[in-house]
């Protein structure tokens, strides 16, 4: 690449008029941005990263999601240069990042505790890598006030850190972390600190950022909604593996194995027998639901295989008639029932003693009104909208 | 505070600087007879004794017992009373350039011993804060075990370490390093090696208390945001590690000023520090008014750099 070309490239990865690429983890031959390839690191005995292979496109917001323990901050340090794989490689924009120390790595990182130098304000904290650089006094002060500007925090450049609310600390770990304009942006729990509504209001600054920018985002988080709302794909991870990568959609929709489905929102699991099995179609035999459940795909196992069913709150219909002409219809007796406003939760115990969570919008006045403890109810869903887990 | 008229300009002190010790409502005896301890102690043991100095100082030397002239002269017959002030010892301190000398080179040699201590103590303050905690219970042990014998003892080791048929010089003779022994004690290079051995804990202790705090997260964000690992010290441990260097410097710097044992166990007759200047003033001469006036200079030249140091610190905390 010469210098020509890759100056032009970088002007129009800055440029927020440009429009973003087309979602090049959907395309099969989109050159990766971050390569993980065969990543392990044990420390001691103890292995938080094992054997992982990923690869993450330019402009993306991938989010690892796992619990505390998972291996996913591990990852991300690896990444930043702080930690070294016991075994594997990691590319990034091509470059093998082996030996490469984290002053000499094209990414910046935003600390879970923001990590702001407590002796210097708030100008010089996010001045702090430019200045490192070299670069002229007046070109400093100039993007410091830019991206101060974009933060809104311009107002407070002269504070020192502890003076500072938690969600302003934020914004300025953020500045500091974006100023260097690297390639690949980590964020290690960037919301963890900051209260709910904190979080909402930045989640979506964040995105707007990172759109503006077109900069690279790995965020780190074991909070699933954070992840659901700002990723562009969700990596979840648990005891050191990805178990599972797709978009927020198909993470939801379509988990792979009971721990993603549990993991990601609530779910209805329903253990079963497979009694058909054809390629678009299964019948499970459930002896907890009391009754046979239909799912519309096929999946690959043994017949009479141990299967589970996942299935969503809020895709279960309820009502005190038999529904007509429904594949998948259960009756049950309501135990219990939690009026949320927005919606209603009801767990309805099933006959062969499962109890069930049911959720449904009050999209008239009277819902809350309509059932009662101990109703006799139907519970009945659409034939896609479970799915089968064989793990 | 009436009753305890000891320390009641000190109360005075805190009142004007508006630093109260009272909280919610009401006095809390408690909390002052608590405070009211050390004020008391250092009223008694140290600023009473001060004063008592600084009187003699004002007097003139005189062979009688105690051996100055009184401040105060009663004459009884026509009921005047006469205070005379004699300045000359002061002037005289002026006067003599030996005492110039003496103070400069005591503050050399305090300030010199404290960069050494400073340089070495660093770096194994930074060692002991960074290793796991039951290794840095065991080096901080070691830091302070010393304490444990007697400071006159361990200087005298260093007189049979350092003199001419001692340890050092037979051992370098023997591996055939040197041909002859070299003169060690009673030079400066000897009471360097003494007061930085001496006074290292009080170094390694403060500069300890600071770095165990330092969050590493900083250090992790200084690289990633492009430090070597010097610059991240310069930039980022240095600034933080700053209370404790100044602290564990006053520490080391103050006593070494006034340093009496080991310039004259381990230094040469031409080491000059004012301790053994005002220690041969008062016992050799036996002129204790100029003894007097040699402590209250020290005394001054110590306080007020210092009183600028807090200023200054207190200036930037605020």
């Amino acid at each position: 690449m010469t210098t020509a070309e890759k100056s032009t490239q970088t002007e129009k990865k800055f440029n927020p008029l440009t429009a973003p690429e087309p979602d090049l983890w959907r395309d099969p031959d989109a050159r990766p941005f971050v390569v993980f390839d065969g990543i392990t690191k044990k420390f001691d005995d103890f292995t938080a990263v094992d054997n992982i292979s990923l690869n993450i496109y330019k402009r993306e917001l991938f989010c690892l999601l796992g619990g505390s323990g998972s291996g996913k901050s591990t990852l991300l340090r690896m990444l930043a240069g702080f930690e070294q794989p016991t075994s594997g490689r990691i590319l990034i924009d091509g470059v093998d990042m082996a030996g490469i120390p984290p002053w000499n790595r094209p990414v910046n990182m935003m600390f879970q505790s923001y990590a702001l130098f407590p002796h210097l304000n708030v100008e010089k904290n996010v001045g702090f890598g430019l200045r490192r650089e070299g670069m002229a006094e007046e070109d400093v002060k100039r993007r410091v006030a830019e991206i101060l500007d974009m933060v809104q925090m311009g107002h407070l450049a002269k504070r020192r850190p502890h003076q500072l609310s938690g969600g302003q600390r934020q914004r300025v770990a953020l500045a500091r972390s974006l100023v260097k304009r690297p390639k690949l942006l980590l964020l290690d729990e960037p919301l963890g600190a900051l209260d709910k509504k904190l979080r909402e209001e930045t989640q979506f600054e964040l995105m707007n950022i990172q759109e503006e920018l077109g900069v690279t985002f790995i965020v780190v988080t074991h909070d699933q909604e954070e992840a659901m709302t700002l990723s562009t794909r969700i990596g979840v991870m648990n005891h050191g593996e990805i178990v599972q990568v797709g978009e927020p959609h198909d993470i939801y929709e379509y988990p792979n194995s009971r721990f993603v489905a549990q993991f990601i929102g609530s779910v209805n699991l329903l253990e079963g027998q497979v009694v058909e099995d054809e390629p678009d179609f299964v019948s499970i035999e459930s002896a907890e639901a009391g009754g046979i459940l239909h799912v519309n795909h096929g999946i690959s196992c043994a017949p009479n295989q141990t299967v589970h069913v996942a299935l969503r709150p809020e895709k279960i219909l309820i009502s005190r008639e038999k529904p007509q002409q429904a594949e998948n219809c259960l009756q049950g007796v309501i135990e219990e029932i939690a009026y949320m406003g927005s919606l209603s939760v009801f767990r309805v115990r099933l006959p062969g003693g499962k109890e069930i969570r049911v959720t449904q919008p009050n999209y008239a006045r009277d819902m809350g009104a309509r059932f009662t403890w101990q109703d006799q109810v139907y519970l009945y869903w659409e034939i896609d909208s479970s799915v089968v887990l064989s793990v | 505070m009436s009753q305890l008229p000891g320390y009641a300009w000190i109360a005075r002190i805190f009142a004007q600087k508006n630093i109260t010790f009272e909280r919610v409502r009401g006095v809390n005896w408690g909390r002052k007879a608590v405070i009211s301890i050390p004020f008391f102690w250092l009223g008694v043991f140290f600023f009473i004794p001060f004063l008592v100095v600084f009187k003699i100082s004002l007097s003139e030397s005189d062979i009688a017992i105690p051996p100055y002239t009184a401040l105060l002269d009663w004459d009884a017959s026509d009921a005047y009373a006469t205070l005379k002030l004699y300045l000359g010892n002061f002037t005289y301190l002026l006067e003599d350039t030996f005492y110039l000398d003496a103070y400069l080179s005591s503050i050399k040699i305090a300030a010199v011993s404290t960069v050494i201590t400073l340089i070495i103590g660093f770096p194994m303050a930074y060692l002991i804060a960074r290793s796991e905690s039951r290794k840095r219970m065991f080096l901080l042990a070691m830091v302070i075990l010393p304490f444990w014998t007697s400071f006159l003892l361990r200087v005298y080791a260093w007189m049979a370490l350092l003199k001419k048929n001692g340890v050092v010089n037979e051992v370098m003779m023997s591996l055939g390093m040197i041909d002859e022994p070299i003169r060690m004690l009673q030079t400066d290079f000897a009471v360097y090696i003494g007061i930085v051995y001496t006074y290292l804990p009080f170094m390694i202790l403060p500069l300890y208390s600071v770095l165990e705090k330092l969050d590493v997260t900083l250090l992790e964000a200084a690289e990633d945001l492009g430090c070597r690992p010097i610059q991240t010290f310069f930039m980022v441990t240095v600034p933080l590690a700053l209370p404790g260097i100044i602290a564990g410097c006053l520490l080391v710097f103050i006593p070494v000023v006034g340093e009496y044992v080991i310039p004259a166990l381990l230094g040469g007759s031409d080491t000059l520090m004012i301790g053994r200047v005002l220690w041969d003033e008062f016992s050799l001469n036996r002129n204790w008014p100029m003894a007097s006036a040699v402590a209250i200079v020290m005394l001054v030249v110590l306080v007020l750099p210092i009183m600028l140091v807090r200023n200054r610190v207190g200036n930037k905390e605020a």
